[in-house]
Formats: C-alpha cells, structure tokens, sequence
C-alpha cells in the first residue's frame, strides 16, 4: 500500500497531550510518524485544518447480530460506525443467541474483522442467556477474547450474582458492567417518575433505581476487590456515590451517553417512542449532573450506547414501543456540542471518547503513537448538519437526537491505514 | 347553533383537556348545554351529521361510554359502525397502526377510541385522516369525562370557578382524575385529591392540586365529591391492602361526607364498586348524588364534540 501523508491537520491526542498542527505519515496500516517529516512517493492528503484524532473507541454498543438482523447487522453498524469515526466498538452480549459461549465470542469477532473497517471487541454476558442466574465461563470467554463481563440491557439483579460474578471476574482481569438498575423499581416503567410521567399517565420509573443499584454494587465492589463499571449513568445521586466511591480509593468506574448529556425528559413531549431510553431521559438538574460529572473526571468514558430499533420497535404506544436510540453516527457531534457549550476542553472531550475508554477495556487502541496501527477519525470541529432520521448511515435510524442541528462532523475515517469512510 | 369566530378544537382532535383554554371549555359546554336541553324536550337534529361515518374503535371494554357515543352520533344523523377488539388479540398493538390504514381506506369521517395505553389516540390522529376523539386512554385522559362532569356540576351550582372539588380514591390510574384536573383548574376551581399515597402520583401537587390523605380533612368544606372506581388489580398489586381496609379509611359514606359542605354533590364516573369506594346508600342518595345525571350529559357532551369536530371537517373539505 503507498504511503499516505495526512498534511495541514491539527494533531490531537489526548493521551499524550498532543495537540499541535502537523502532519502524520502512515505506512503499512500502522502510524510511521508525527514528525510531518516529508515522505517519499507518499499520497498526499491535504487535511485543511481539520483535526485529526485516534480513531474513536465505543465501549457500548447493541448490534443486531445475531438474531435480529432486521434491526442492524454488523455489516451495517460498521458502516455507521464509519460514519461517525468510530474504529474500535465493544459490542453487547444481550443478541439471540447471548455471548455466553467462547465460539460465539470468536464468531463475533472474525464477523468485525471482515468488515475491515471496524474492529469489534465483544462482551461476553456476565451470566448464562444473560438470565441473571448462573455465572459463565470467564476464563474460556477471556481466552477466546471477550473484554469483559455484562449482561448487557439487563441489571444482574440478585445481589448474589452480582457478588460472585465481581469475585470470579477480578481473576481474569475483567471488570463486569452493570446497567443500574433496580428491577423491581424499575418494572413495566416508561419514563423518569415525576410531573411529566403523571401528566402523561406513563409508569414511571424512580430516579433513585439508578442510586440504589450504584450504592449496592459499591459495596459489593468494596467487599470483593472487584471492578464494576456502570454504564450509562444519568442521575446526579449515582454519580455522587461513585465520585465518593472513586476518592476511597474502590475499583469503580463508568460511562455516560450523548443523550444524557444533551436531552433531558421533555424530550419524549407527545408521547415520542424515538425518545424512550433504557435508563429513560431524565429531569434537567440530572443532565447538567451528568455533565458536570464529565468536567471533573467522574465519569470515564462517553459511549454511543447504540440500541437499533426498526419502525415496527417504535411506532406503538409509548409504553409498549421498545427502549433504545441508535447513537453511533451521532457519537462526535453531540459531544462535541458540549465542547462548543463551554462545558469541556475539545482535548478532554476526545480522551472521553478515545484513549479512557481503551483504558478500561484493556486495549491499545485510541492514541496517535508511532507504531500504533492507524486508526484516525478526520473531523471538522465547526462543519454544521443535521441529524435526519431516515437519512442515517447504517439501518437503524432511531435516533433520539431527530432534527438536532450539530457542529462537527466526520470528514473521513481510516483503519488501519485504510479510508473507510469519507 | 353558536356562532363563535374560533374553532372550538384547533387541532381538529379531541386527544386531552390539557392545552385546551378556558374560552374553548365554556363553549363546548354550552353547546353540550343547549344539547341537553333537546334531548330532554325530545328533539333530535339528525342532518348535521348525515352522510358522516362514526367509528367507535375500542380497544378495552366498555358499555356505558361506546352507547353514550353511539347515542349522540345517532341523534345528530351520523353511520355508525361499532369495532371492539379484545385487549387479549391485540399483538403488542402492532394492530392500532393495521387497523389505522384500514380504518383511512374507508374515509372515516370521526374516530372514537379507546385504549388500555397511554397515548395511544394521539399516535392514531397522526396516521388518520378522520378527527380522533379520546374516549380513554391508559391512565392519560378521558376528556369528554371530564367535560360531562363539568357540566353537571355546573348546572348543579351555576359555575365552576371558586369551587371546591375533592377527586378521591386511585388517582395514579385514573385517566378521570387527570382531564378533571385540568379542566375544573384552567375554570378556576380549587382542586383537592384525597387517596393513600400508594395511589397518588409522582408529584401530584405539580398539577396545581392540594393532595391530603385524609378523607375528612380532605372533604373539609368541598362543593363537589368526585369518587373513582377503584380496580381489582390493584389490590394484586399490593397498593392496597385489602378492600375492607380501603373503604374503611377511603371511601365515600355518610359519616366521612359530613365533612363536605351541607349541599355538596356525589359523583362517580362507574361503574361503582358499592361498599369499596363508595357506600350505596350515598350513592343512592337523591339529595347527594349526580351520578345519573352524570350519565345524561355524557351524551350532550357526546353531541357537542361530534359537532364541533364535523364543523372542523365541513371546514377542511
């Protein structure tokens, strides 16, 4: 493969602190050099100004395959992946069949690596079927390349479980993440319980199921020496109670999503399905929690927490339509939003999405290093659009973020040396 | 019959009492009014809605409501057509949207329907050419409900502003309580509810209501006395303990009614649960209870919006 030389792009790496113009020199699929040093028979791309950053790191996000094809494939998530500078993706193990079982772990990854554009890290579930009973084999799905333990959608409930499962998990070096949740709280509920969820004469669900469920896992975590991670976290009282968590010195990390940070539950208005989410869209002092949570550090990474839902998911009743919002072309742009709010540094905004998340999966991913394969996401900070249900890369197209006008869109999207997108 | 220069329902819809204004709610009850006064006197006007077809689409059982519709579109002229689908067939409402298309395919003028969820006639009105009328949905509104019980009490007490009105027992559920509350606040009434707190909602008071959980400090002076049916279920579900206990602390007999104001008036929307939420002999009570009446302007209410929305459609055509 020639050699491409990537000129006039503003370098940022949030793991080194680089963030310089500069030109970056790949060879071989892997990064040559960030010198800007001049290149022999190298093709040359002039980058305008754009920034050029590691190619970003999804530590969340639900594919359809396999089991429900119709919904998104991964054929089809990579390409909206592509679309939103996504290079590396940790894929739920809540499909049909669940990842309970080290053949399907490798399936799932032979399945990414023939996309060639998007390499996908699977989670293996955290207990048989992800039923919440019985433990699975850690040690074979670690061998076979799981990056950790979850049971995706659903919160491992018994406390039991939960104990055994951050014990056993601790030997293979994983963490086990948790959907907080409450499950006997949380019920058949729709969205957040409050003023909005009785004038629309929707079930609801506490915001404290978030809470209780953090503050039980803390203790186990405390008990067991374990890793827990939570994922999505959306209120202010649960990311009270890992900030304290965090300054005691325990084994506890976690993630949020652009929804959380960017909607608040005025968002589901008139019944809107596209806008119920698992945990559901919360009150306004939550949401500014939770990006309060992102500038000091609290929170560790900022997935897509991709849900592909079809037209058939959502167009029902509210209470009856499915969970989920797709979120992986929409990942960059609505963050960067809190860039352009003033909320985050570009450089902290993009260690959020790249070199922490990798971090906590164990990964190499997520740097600009000499040597490190060169995976890149090319983007224009200020380039405005708009998010266009129908009109999405990949098949989902439920987003929850319809007719939201963004600044900063992906230009182009390389893996491993390659132009996958753009 | 009335010659207001807006429309009475701007959306071309009746899916909530929420968002309608005072000026909309006085002049469909009046109309309802001057319905109530025809059909007493046995008049019927039977070409303002010849030619139109009515479909009652309903989802969840109900008697006393589909008649009451089916009564005022006969008694304005209107093709009806009845549609039950049993809540058990109905596959995760994959058939509300089939049944929308259908319904579209046959250029149905009104839709009247009901259904077990939240929201449901307001995804239909998005996918239906006819005006939707919610006749209840899931525990969000029951706006004629709502208008015929004002209605009532306002022939009982010739206004509705500065009255005191108790809405008592299973709020949370109730789709009744929730288009009363904000039909009696936007007309200046104070309202109170009274249930346990198992079966009050999320911050109820948000909804410009005193909440109490006292039956007696509740009715304290009260004009009016609204009474919701209290579902079996819930006692399955464990809100509530058991019947015996409910009606003791809860429901409505003469003893706890002596709180409210000595010409203070019964509702219940039915049916009644006599000897869980309401003791029979108030609600037998010719000097307390409304509840007949209740059932009478239902269907001038009925009338009226049937009016107002093919008013709406002469307009659009």
């Amino acid at each position: 493969m020639t050699p491409l030389l990537i000129t006039n792009a503003r370098l940022l790496d949030p793991a080194s602190g680089l963030d310089a113009p500069g030109a970056l020199l790949v060879r071989d699929g892997r990064i040559a050099s960030l010198t800007g040093a001049p290149a022999e028979g190298a093709q040359v791309l002039d980058a305008g100004g754009a920034v050029l950053c590691p190619g970003l790191v999804d530590m969340r996000a639900a594919i359809g395959e396999p089991g429900a094809e119709h919904r998104e494939t991964i054929a089809s998530a990579a390409a909206a992946a592509a679309a939103g500078g996504i290079t590396t993706l940790a894929m739920l193990p809540d499909t049909d069949p669940a990842l309970d079982d080290p053949a399907l772990v490798e399936f799932v990854i032979r399945r990414g690596e023939a996309t060639a554009s998007l390499t996908i890290c699977p989670y293996a579930a955290a207990t048989k079927g992800c039923a919440g009973k019985e433990l699975s084999e850690y040690g074979l799905l670690r061998e076979a390349g799981a990056v950790a333990f979850t049971d995706g959608r659903r919160a491992i409930g018994s406390a039991r479980t939960m104990r055994l499962s951050l014990s056993y998990a601790r030997v293979f070096g994983a963490m086990v993440v948790q959907h907080p949740e409450e499950p006997s709280l949380a019920g058949l509920g729709a969205a957040t319980e409050g003023e909005l969820a009785t004038r629309l004469g929707l079930p609801g669900i506490p915001a404290a199921a978030e809470a209780i469920m953090v503050a039980r896992d803390i203790a186990l975590a405390r008990l067991t020496g374990g890793h827990v991670h939570f994922a999505h976290v959306s209120t202010g009282a649960a990311l009270d109670l890992i900030r304290a968590a965090k300054a005691e010195g325990l084994r506890v990390t976690c993630d949020t999503a652009p929804p959380y940070f960017d909607l608040n539950e005025t968002a589901i208005g008139d019944f809107r399905s596209y806008a119920k989410l698992s945990p559901p869209l919360r009150r306004e002092a939550d949401r500014l929690a939770v990006v309060a949570a992102l500038a000091d550090g609290t929170i560790d990474a900022i997935a897509s927490d991709h849900q592909p839902r079809d037209a058939d998911d959502k167009r029902l009743p509210f209470a009856q339509a499915e969970a989920g919002g797709a979120g992986l072309a929409t990942l960059l742009g609505v963050t960067l939003a809190r860039v352009h709010a003033g909320d985050l540094s570009l450089r902290d905004a993009l260690a959020l999405l790249t070199c922490r998340p990798a971090a906590l999966l164990g990964l190499e991913a997520g740097r600009l290093a000499e040597g490190a394969p060169a995976d890149l996401c090319l983007f224009a900070p200020e380039r405005a659009w708009q998010v266009k249900a129908g009109a999405l890369p990949g098949k989902a197209q439920n987003s929850p973020f319809d007719g939201r006008a963004l600044e900063g869109r992906v230009i182009a999207t390389f893996k491993a040396g390659r132009r996958v997108f753009g | 019959m009335s010659g207001h220069s807006f429309p009475i329902l701007p959306t071309g819809h009746l899916l909530a009492i929420e968002g309608l204004e005072p000026p909309h709610i006085t002049a469909l009850l009046d109309l309802a009014e001057s319905y109530a006064l025809l059909n007493r006197q046995g008049k019927t006007q039977r070409d303002l809605l010849k030619g139109r077809t009515l479909i009652n689409l309903f989802f969840e059982d109900s008697t006393r409501t589909r008649t009451s519709f089916e009564l005022a579109g006969k008694r304005l002229g209107a093709d009806i057509v009845n549609m039950s689908v049993s809540t058990s067939s109905v596959n995760k409402g994959e058939t509300l949207l089939d049944t929308a298309a259908t319904l579209n395919a046959m250029n149905t003028d009104l839709l009247v329907i009901r259904h077990a969820q939240s929201g449901a006639p307001a995804l239909l009105a998005q996918k239906v050419d006819a005006a939707v009328i919610n006749a209840g949905d899931g525990m969000h509104e029951h706006p004629t409900q709502a208008l015929l019980d004002a209605l009532t009490i306002r022939r009982h007490k010739g206004r509705l502003e500065g009255l005191v009105v108790a809405i008592c027992g299973d709020i949370t559920h109730s789709r009744v309580a929730r288009s009363n509350i904000h039909l009696l606040s936007a007309m200046g009434a104070r309202l109170r509810v009274i249930g346990p707190p198992t079966l009050i909602p999320a911050e109820c008071a948000r909804l410009g209501v005193e909440v109490h959980h006292d039956m007696r400090a509740g009715l304290d002076g009260a004009d009016v006395v609204m009474m919701l049916r209290l579902q079996r279920e819930r006692m399955n579900a464990g809100l509530v303990p058991s019947p015996r206990e409910f009606f003791r602390f809860f429901g409505l007999d003469a003893a706890k009614l002596r709180a409210a104001k000595p010409d203070a008036i019964v509702m219940h929307p039915g049916p009644m649960n006599r000897g869980i939420e309401i003791d029979s002999a108030v609600a037998d009570d010719p000097q307390r209870s409304v509840i007949g009446e209740q059932v009478e302007m239902g269907v001038a209410v009925r009338m009226a919006v049937l009016d107002v929305l093919a008013r709406d459609l002469r307009r659009n055509a």
